[in-house]
């Protein structure tokens, strides 16, 4: 038991240390949200598809670290957006800004939903406009003999 | 005839989006620094530090700029190319020695051999962040007006530089001519 436990213990040790992450001070409550709101919307370049907050690569920690310092310096969300997509490109931004290479990306859902609705739309409509042949007397009785005869006189 | 003509073709048309994007690698992004002229450092050389270097040293020449690191395993590999260049093609080659340690670094160099005009120190990756260095190794061809050409990344190979470096570095040459 006490071996377990032991294991146990070792492992959690394992992973808070894991976990840890550089720990930076702001003098304001809220420089340190807008810190954390930029980390998560930068993207580590290394391990692409996790954000500079969540990356342990040794770029996310230098990129949080210079994010850390633009802040400090005062530097704007805007400033420091710039700053990466000028050394990185649009795509360290998980929202890129709306412009002809990234136009497909932004409005390509939008437009296979208008798609989809339309063609929806014209096969209710054609649907609608189908006239169904009233059934004749024969097929009417059939019809209620089926139903209301129990199966094994069916047989016929 | 006509309502399966439509699902085929865009059926078609999907097949070729994502054929294309099977030939694709997503680790190589595209740098937002090709065509705009180098950022500027000065950074002490590996094995003169108390001598500095700047990419305006190198102005009116064609170069090339390569990160690497004693740490990084695929820059041995690339390290023959790197060597072949400066060797058998006479390009001149600056190492970004990229958040190494400097007695790492010269062992590394006395080891592999240095094919590096000079080498320069980089030792907490801010040079890197301003060449938007992501994965090492990465090289730079910049011109004579300090604009930078291309940017490779990842290891060259030899069929990477017969198709791509070694055409450009020979335009820019003729360029001066």
């Amino acid at each position: 038991m006490k071996r377990v436990l032991l294991a146990l213990f070792v492992m959690f040790a394992a992973t808070a240390h894991a976990g840890t992450v550089e720990v930076y001070k702001f003098e304001t409550p809220a420089q340190e949200a807008r810190y954390k709101a930029m980390i998560a919307e930068l993207r580590c370049l290394v391990c692409q598809n996790q954000n500079l907050a969540d990356s342990n690569a040794e770029l996310a920690q230098d990129l949080r670290q210079q994010t850390y310092e633009m802040i400090k310096r005062g530097a704007t969300d805007q400033e420091i957006a710039d700053f990466m997509v000028t050394r990185y490109g649009d795509f360290v931004l998980y929202r890129p800004p709306f412009k002809a290479t990234t136009a497909f990306l932004w409005a390509g859902p939008f437009i296979i939903l208008i798609a989809g609705l339309v063609v929806l739309l014209n096969m209710v409509r054609r649907r609608g406009r189908q006239v169904v042949a009233p059934l004749s007397d024969e097929a009417h009785t059939r019809a209620r003999n089926l139903l209301e005869d129990p199966p094994e006189q069916n047989n016929q | 005839m006509n309502r399966f003509l439509i699902p085929l073709g865009i059926f078609i048309a999907l097949v070729v989006f994502l054929a294309i994007g099977l030939t694709r690698d997503p680790k190589i992004v595209p740098s937002p620094l090709v065509d705009k002229p180098v950022p500027a450092f000065t950074l002490p050389q590996l094995h003169v530090p108390e001598k500095n270097f700047g990419p305006a040293d190198m102005q009116g020449k064609v170069w090339l700029l390569n990160v690497w690191a004693s740490w990084c395993v695929s820059c041995r590999a690339e390290h023959e190319v790197v060597t072949a260049l400066v060797n058998d093609h006479g390009a001149e080659i600056v190492g970004l020695n990229y958040k190494d340690h400097r007695a790492d670094a010269m062992e590394w160099l006395k080891h592999f051999g240095d094919p590096y005009a000079l080498s320069v120190s980089d030792l907490d990756g801010r040079v890197g962040i301003d060449w938007g260095v992501y994965g090492v190794p990465e090289t730079f061809v910049i011109d004579q007006a300090g604009i930078i050409r291309y940017k490779h990344i990842g290891p060259m190979t030899a069929e990477s530089i017969t198709e791509k470096v070694l055409p450009l570095l020979n335009e820019l040459k003729a360029a001066d001519a």
